[in-house]
């Protein structure tokens, strides 16, 4: 399988604190790994690491044949149109309604005519189950809706790999199936995803791998089947406490 | 003491970068317009009726001080000169810096500040845009542009609530008064106050900018940002106003 992110050796600290000591792994096409984590370990800065919203002290990080953890933030802008990421509130911008939040990125990097825009940014909005709120703005949204919209925007560009901050946290059952079937359809595209998370049920569901993030390292890699019948003991911790 | 040095060396530090950063933003493409429109609207909606307010009063309450004040020495005919030179050269800048820097300051700090703790400056990043140029450069232009009409405009409304003074209070005709003002102002004038108004526009906002960015998580921080932004301005206005004053000076007197 093609190979399209390599993470060698991430080392990222803050101050004095070691957040991570060194992280590795490979992301291959069309692929969703779920990366698992205790809170605080590290998850949100790993992502952030990975498309430049954070600097790191040192490693690589590959994208395909090149390398990226070395550019500037004026060359990241065109990377993070390849890799996006969804943040784990949202983070919608609350002055524009939730079509000019889905918009904003087809604006900012595409040329399309005000008929395309339209087409796009309704099928996103079909997509993730808010086709009648694209009026909205996002105070009037509640959390799932919010972090919906949020995901329809990160998708929007059809990037290549997108990371996933959580996308089921604090949502209901009926909502957190909606995510995966989001997650699923896009995979089926053949876009490549990180799916962050504390939910085991959910990262079985969707993923091809699951790596357990400790202490600043992978502790574990492997696929579902091999991570069930682990007998690791900080895997089996892990069952038991999530 | 050492430390709080760094600090400070580290806060001029960032703000140079910062400017440097806008400026570089301002001058390459993309230039977003519409933003830019809509933060002059924003700011002239916000500060018209203020200015007018502060200036009327400015010329009211001059004229009425140096009236009575030059009466005992028999000079109120050099009223209108001095409130008008006044006027356009300090109090109008001045005043209307800081009441911007009040309104506008304050606003665009707990705007950022707010934007930064929920991730949505981290989210014009990962969009792959800057916050420098999406929210920086239409602030920092429109505050240039608009603060000096704003200045002049007080000015203006200040002159008029001279010549009502002036009239009722000590006699002086409103065709004297209009001749004696127009023989007074220069066009160096006009460009000091302008100056002056545009420097403290790129004050207000590049400290508001900065704070903005740097506010800490919470919504205490938001507000924080507000306050510390209106005091740091405020104080270099103040102190710049000086400087600039002598450098205007120097320059055409
Ligand atoms: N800008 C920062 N400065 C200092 N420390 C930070 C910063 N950002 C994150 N941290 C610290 O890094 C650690 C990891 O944070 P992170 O948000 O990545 O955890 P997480 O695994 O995503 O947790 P959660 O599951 O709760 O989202 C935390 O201890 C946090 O305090
Ligand atoms: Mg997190």
């Amino acid at each position: 399988m093609e190979e399209i992110l390599r993470v060698k050796n991430l080392k990222k600290t803050f101050g004095e604190k070691t957040i991570h000591h060194a992280i590795n792994f490979t992301l291959h096409k069309s692929e969703t790994i779920g990366l698992l984590g205790n809170s605080g370990t590290g998850k949100s800065v790993l992502l952030r690491c990975l498309i430049g919203l954070e600097t790191m002290d040192d490693g690589e990080v590959w994208l395909g044949k090149e390398r990226i953890d070395l550019l500037k933030e004026e060359a990241m802008f065109k990377i993070r149109t390849r890799i996006s990421y969804a943040f784990q509130s949202g983070a919608l911008f609350d002055s524009l309604n939730v079509y000019e939040n889905i918009a904003y990125p087809l604006r900012e990097h595409l040329k399309l005519t005000h008929k395309e825009e339209e087409a796009r940014v309704s099928e996103m909005l079909k997509l993730v189950r808010i086709g009648e709120s694209g009026e909205l703005f996002p105070s009037d949204l509640s959390g799932g809706m919010q972090k919906r919209a949020g995901l329809a925007r990160a998708m929007v560009l059809y990037p290549e790999i997108i990371l996933y901050d959580e996308p089921t946290a604090g949502l209901d059952p009926v909502n957190v199936e909606n995510v995966l079937e989001i997650m699923r359809a896009f995979k089926a595209k053949g876009t490549a995803g990180i799916f962050v998370t504390h939910d085991i049920i959910a990262a079985k569901k969707v993923c091809d791998r699951l790596l357990i993030v400790d202490s600043g390292r992978i502790v574990f890699e492997g696929t579902v089947k091999q991570f069930e019948e682990s007998t690791n003991d900080i895997v089996k911790n892990f069952q038991s406490t999530h | 003491m050492i430390s709080r040095t760094r600090h400070q060396l580290e806060f001029i530090g960032e703000l140079v970068s910062l400017t440097f950063q806008t400026l570089k933003a301002s001058l390459s493409r993309p230039f977003y317009w519409l933003r830019l429109l809509e933060q002059i609207v924003e700011l002239g909606q916000r500060s018209l009726s203020i200015t007018i307010v502060i200036g009327f009063i400015m010329g009211l309450v001059m004229t009425l001080q140096f009236g009575y004040g030059l009466a005992k020495f028999g000079g109120t005919l050099y009223v209108p000169a001095i409130v008008s030179l006044s006027l356009i050269r300090e109090m109008a800048p001045i005043f209307t810096s800081l009441l911007v820097a009040g309104r506008i300051g304050s606003g665009i700090a707990a705007e950022i500040g707010a934007m930064n703790v929920t991730q949505q400056i981290d989210a014009i990043r990962a969009l792959g845009t800057s916050p420098v140029r999406v929210l920086v450069v239409p602030r920092m232009v429109a505050a240039m542009l608009t603060l000096p009409l704003l200045g002049i405009l007080a000015t203006f409304v200040g002159i008029i609530g001279g010549a009502i003074i002036a009239r009722s209070e000590f006699d002086i005709a409103y065709g004297f008064y209009v001749n004696k003002v127009l023989a007074t102002i220069q066009l160096h004038d006009v460009f000091s106050c302008y100056i002056k108004c545009m420097f403290f526009a790129f004050i207000i906002t590049l400290f508001a900018c900065w704070r903005g960015f740097n506010t800490k998580e919470g919504t205490r921080g938001v507000g924080e940002a507000a306050t510390w932004v209106v005091v740091r301005s405020s104080i270099v206005i103040l102190i710049s106003d000086f400087f600039l004053s002598k450098a205007l000076i120097l320059l055409f007197d």
